[in-house]
């Protein structure tokens, strides 16, 4: 490898841009688009240099009151995040330490299943409850997304915690319970932190459950963009507005978290 | 107290997630079964009345039906295929160290991390016939322009590249690390026996990455085939039912027509199909370890 030419690395360094553009292009033509009059967006050939408008931005906000769906859309993610931690956390500890595995397997068939084979349950059972549009309701289903996702991570994160850490506090008279809360979760930051950015996003992003199952008070922002384009005439400029706010704080937190994300997406699919 | 808990700990500890998915998914999925077998619907004015197998007699016979079975099919093998052979060659290019890696990596994560539905509506604009970037890039490159969502036979291609879009990073960030965690001693015996380029990757790295690439390809087999976001978004199954993959149409079954009965008897067909590639998979994992 030392001995490669200037020009094999200046080409392959072309080929590592020239595949990384795809994938990074639509981020900035929708981040432009949404700095464009409707005429700037339709005019064909695309217009690349222009003087950016913050209008469709303020009919966002203020039109359609984007600031409560961003509220929304952050406490059920936070909500079903926590709430899956708290219950997640403690399974995922035993299953890994005494070997559960029917239990872990029981929890990640969540995972497998097709989400809409639950909404109809879910919306007779929250409809009779006069459940729908609550946050508990729609806390509740996201956390059947979130809960599998951080057993998964967590078990495989305990998997890889050695044991001589509880061992070593129960012979100094600790409850395993106790080691549990005092030695291994303080331990266990990377392993959380994987968990949960992962969680708030699938919650973050979640379409399926928020259509069916919440309406005006807890409308959340993918409802919130889907329903900003009615099937007369399309405002595309509000509309490209509307899906950067509701994509930038995913990005934001991808970037800071780059590392957990990867290692969450991609955990269990690699021995070792 | 606690000598209580720490004896019981091993069923203490889960018994709440396990409660939990006991009553948000088991309950549900078994409610649908039994709903399956009702004539549950608007017409039947709210009563559910039991009629049998009747539901899943009259979807043998439904069209429609076999239609999104076809066309779920259709997108998944399309774009998993894609993505698959896409996902391992961006992975070989990027497999060595360099000082953006960080960078590149995080530009793949954006097209996963970002809202579906908000994915699905910029590309509906790219696919926009007259306005959009689709056709302009195509005649840029001297293409004739293409109908992509409006038409019956370009809108699966034109939805399997969206998925393609979003999803090949997965596939690459999956064989990155299975890059990382090959052993170097095939590759030292390689280079000593003289091996190219080109022999290298057919004969070492491709076979000993092939437990990676198929781990890569179920897992992104099982999301695809349940895809429902930007399908919903873009086309709502249309046009006509040509996008109508099987989630579609039972949400559509449900919530369009309310038809409960029939919806539940898709969804439970639906649920078959997904576990049954599960266990086929386990299965062949199996077989495969011995």
């Amino acid at each position: 490898m030392t001995n490669e030419s200037l020009l094999s690395k200046i080409l392959w360094g072309g080929l590592v841009v020239l595949v990384l553009i795809p994938f990074f292009f639509p981020f900035l033509w929708i981040l432009s688009a949404s700095f464009k009059t409707q005429a700037q967006i339709v005019a064909m050939p695309p217009v690349w240099v222009f003087t950016p408008t913050l209008e469709n931005y303020a009919r966002v906000f203020v039109e359609q009151d984007f600031g409560r769906f961003l509220l929304n859309s952050s406490i059920i993610a936070v909500g079903s995040t926590l709430l899956s931690l708290v219950i997640g956390l403690p399974a995922a500890y035993t299953i890994s330490r005494y070997k559960q595995n029917s239990i872990g397997v029981f929890i990640l068939l969540a995972r497998l299943m097709p989400g809409i084979s639950y909404l109809i349950p879910w919306y007779i059972l929250f409809s009779k409850l006069r459940m729908i549009d609550t946050f508990s309701a729609l806390i509740a289903s996201h956390m059947l997304v979130g809960l599998p996702l951080i057993v998964w991570i967590m078990v495989n994160y305990f998997d890889g915690l050695p044991h001589e850490l509880e061992e070593a506090a129960q012979v100094d008279g600790c409850t395993l319970q106790g080691a549990f809360f005092k030695i291994v979760l303080p331990l266990s930051g990377p392993g959380i932190i994987t968990a949960s950015t992962l969680s708030f996003l699938f919650s973050w992003n979640n379409f399926m459950f928020s259509l069916v199952l919440s309406a005006e008070e807890t409308k959340t922002l993918p409802i919130a963009v889907y329903n900003f384009v009615s099937y007369a005439d399309v405002s595309w400029g509000p509309v490209m507005a509307a899906t950067v706010v509701i994509i930038a704080p995913a990005i934001i937190l991808t970037m800071v978290f780059q590392r957990y994300v990867i290692k969450g997406l991609t955990m269990g699919a690699v021995k070792g | 107290m606690n000598h209580y808990i720490e004896r019981n700990i091993h069923w203490i500890f889960p018994l709440p997630a396990v409660v939990f998915v006991v009553s948000m998914m088991g309950f549900p999925v078994l409610y649908t079964l039994w709903v399956s077998l009702t004539d549950w619907s608007m017409a039947s004015g709210g009563e559910a009345n039991f009629v049998g197998l009747s539901n899943y007699i009259s979807l043998l016979q439904d069209e429609r039906f076999y239609n999104s079975v076809w066309l779920t099919g259709y997108f998944t093998i399309l774009a998993v295929g894609v993505e698959t052979v896409l996902g391992v060659a961006i992975a070989l290019v990027l497999n060595r160290d360099f000082k953006g890696q960080n960078i590149a990596k995080t530009i793949l994560l954006l097209p996963m991390v970002a809202t579906p539905v908000a994915i699905g509506l910029a590309w509906t604009l790219f696919y926009e016939p007259t306005i959009g970037l689709g056709n302009y890039a195509l005649k840029l490159l001297g293409l004739p322009a293409s109908s992509w969502l409006a038409s019956k036979d370009s809108v699966i291609p034109a939805l399997a590249i969206v998925d393609i879009w979003e999803w090949t990073p997965m596939v690459t960030l999956i064989v990155l690390a299975g890059l990382a965690a090959l052993p170097t001693d095939p590759f030292e015996a390689a280079e000593v026996d003289g091996a190219t380029r080109w022999q290298v990757l057919r004969f070492v790295t491709l076979p000993l990455l092939l437990p990676t690439i198929l781990v890569a390809v179920i897992l992104r087999s099982i999301d695809a085939f349940k895809t429902f976001d930007i399908i919903y978004t873009m086309t709502a199954g249309g046009p006509g039912f040509a996008s109508e993959t099987l989630n579609i149409y039972g949400y559509n079954l449900a919530f369009g027509y309310f038809r409960f009965g029939a919806a539940s008897s898709v969804l439970v067909a639906l649920l078959a199909l997904v576990l049954g590639f599960n266990l086929l998979v386990l299965w062949t994992r199996k077989r495969t370890e011995q």
